[in-house]
């Protein structure tokens, strides 16, 4: 789809406003899990991955969208799970 | 826009809204689990959406399909059994990992629509720039993140790797990497352009990260994740995606944010990560304070006695446990001896393991009664009543020589452990830490040093202990 220029970039720079607000006084303790968890955030560019791969037609093309597709879902799949992990072991901790 | 594309559109902006409300949610332990939870189902719908947005406009044709389901299983089942299968140790440069492939996809992304584009000298500056930009970070954090983990695997030297002619290499790969941008922007349709534009960009990042020392990887990585972030940001751009723009314009933002936190945590500033690497070699040994340089090693035997009658231990983990996957057996020690009336705790120093928070998560794993683990600035003021302080594998933040200024961790903060009325320290060799200087505290008269593999050494306290207590 095409965006509006201005559009695009006020979508940015508010995002980045955010970005910037919703990190507060993190405990170190979870400053792993945190980046980690942003890390998957990122893994959005699979959606980007695919609408690349859509409209791929030669072979050096499909190659490299069959890369990024891959890539983007081992950041989403593994970033996600590999956060859970870290987090469960927080979970257990002040029960005990 | 047709009904369906427009409903995707509303459902991924609420995807992006879960987003931010996730990584809220992660900034308090007690919601945590719960905001990555929200966060990862957003994301799922964001995904599914986008592939029923591709079967109903029928715009993708057999073979398209093919690659792109079997590059979703592929990539899926990769990162799912390398998240399942890691050893907790291994987390952070998993992590790195998952950056770096985060990285490649946006630079790829970016690349493909260049590639795919019939009349790409037509493209516009408002795609070619933030193409450019993203093919150019993508790859730098794409090559950077593999160097971070392969040097927190062991697999790349931790040391800072300098060589002659580093700085001018990368004066070149700069002006490589500036020029092949602008003749992108210029002509979009120009190949080399493209190409030289990525290599360049994966060649610094490894000339990047290769010169930082192993101690500053957990802040290069969040940096990098930043990096991508932005990236991702950008490739929004270039395709034309809000859900792209706002996630990594969000990731971009609170990444710099979380690499400051981490920065200031480890009292390290950003740029002085960058610029150079953690003790550069030459000048380590300055910290050293010379004199009295006569160690004091103890049997296994001595020291279950003097930890068997104590009133209190202070139990301080490092890296080295985590390594030799001891945290089981420090748990039996520890549950033995708060058996007998010794008062236990832990002292966790904020980077101790190899990021921030790595060790509670090892010792959770191990069972370790979460009232036990107590943070630097809460156990510090304790040492001076403990008996023994009990260092296990951990070596640069317990050093005296971080309080003096003028050399390498000078203004680090550090566990108080010289403060103890005892000290030791399991360790395998009086091998230096990441920060390549000597430990003070190793030829402190009160220290005594049990030169063992942590795990063989906990295990011999612990039947030691048994013993001649029973």
């Amino acid at each position: 789809m095409t965006l509006d220029l201005l559009t695009a970039v006020t979508i940015f720079v508010l995002s980045v406003l955010v970005g910037f607000e919703v990190i507060s006084k993190v405990p170190a303790t979870l400053h792993t899990p945190l980046m980690s968890g942003a890390n998957s955030i990122h893994g959005i560019v699979l959606i980007g991955a695919m609408l690349v791969t859509a409209s791929a037609d030669t072979t050096f093309e499909y190659v490299l969208a069959f890369i990024a597709v891959a890539f983007g879902a081992m950041n989403v799949v593994g970033g996600y799970a590999v956060t859970d992990r870290m987090l469960e072991m927080f979970k257990k901790g002040p029960a005990a | 826009m047709s009904d369906l594309e427009t409903t995707i559109r509303y459902v991924l902006l609420a995807a992006a809204a879960c987003f931010v409300l996730g990584l809220r949610l992660m900034n308090s332990p007690a919601t945590a689990r719960r905001g990555n939870t929200l966060s990862a189902a957003a994301m799922a719908v964001a995904i599914l959406a986008t592939g029923v947005l591709l079967a109903e406009n029928g715009a993708i044709t057999a073979t398209g399909w093919i690659v792109l389901l079997s590059a979703v299983l592929v990539g899926s089942a990769a990162g799912l059994y390398a998240a399942r299968s890691v050893q907790m140790t291994a987390m952070p440069q998993l992590v790195s990992l998952f950056n770096a492939v985060g990285g490649g996809a946006a630079a790829l992304l970016a690349i493909g629509h260049v590639l795919q584009h019939e009349h790409a000298a037509a493209l516009p500056a408002r795609i070619t720039i933030p193409g450019a930009i993203d093919i150019l970070i993508g790859a730098v954090t794409f090559s950077g993140s593999l160097v971070a983990a392969g040097k927190l695997q062991g697999i790349v030297p931790g040391r800072p790797i300098v060589f002659p002619g580093a700085r001018a290499l990368n004066v070149l790969l700069a002006l490589a990497f500036t020029g092949s941008a602008v003749w992108l922007i210029a002509d979009p349709a120009s190949g080399p352009a493209l190409w030289l534009l990525t290599l360049a960009g994966l060649a610094f990042g490894v000339t990047m990260v290769l010169p930082i020392g192993g101690a500053d990887m957990p802040v290069v990585i969040s940096l990098l994740n930043a990096f991508t972030g932005t990236a991702v940001g950008m490739s929004g751009f270039v395709i034309g995606e809000p859900a792209l723009i706002i996630a990594g314009a969000l990731v971009g933002a609170s990444g710099t944010i979380l690499t400051k936190l981490m920065a200031d945590a480890m009292n390290r500033s950003i740029p002085a990560i960058i610029i150079g690497g953690f003790g550069t070699g030459d000048d380590a040994a300055g910290g050293a304070g010379g004199g009295d340089t006569h160690v004091h090693t103890v049997t296994s035997d001595d020291v279950a006695i003097q930890l068997a009658y104590a009133q209190k231990v202070i139990i301080v983990p490092g890296y080295g446990l985590a390594a030799a996957q001891a945290q089981h057996e420090l748990g039996d020690l520890a549950a033995l001896l708060s058996e007998r009336g010794v008062e236990v705790s832990y002292a966790i120093h904020p980077v101790a393991g190899r990021m921030p928070g790595h060790m509670n998560v090892l010792l959770a794993e191990a069972n370790v009664p979460y009232p036990q683990l107590k943070e630097m600035e809460e156990v510090n003021p304790e040492f001076a009543q403990a008996d023994v302080a009990l260092v296990i594998g951990a070596n640069d933040v317990t050093n005296p020589a971080a309080r003096r200024p003028g050399n390498a961790i000078s203004g680090m903060p550090i566990l108080d452990v010289d403060q103890a009325k005892s000290i030791v320290v399991i360790k395998r060799s009086m091998g230096h830490g990441y920060a390549g200087i000597d430990n003070e505290l190793y030829t402190d008269p009160k220290t005594g040093m049990l030169f063992t593999d942590a795990k063989q050494g906990v295990a011999d306290l612990k039947a030691a202990v048994r013993e001649f207590v029973a």
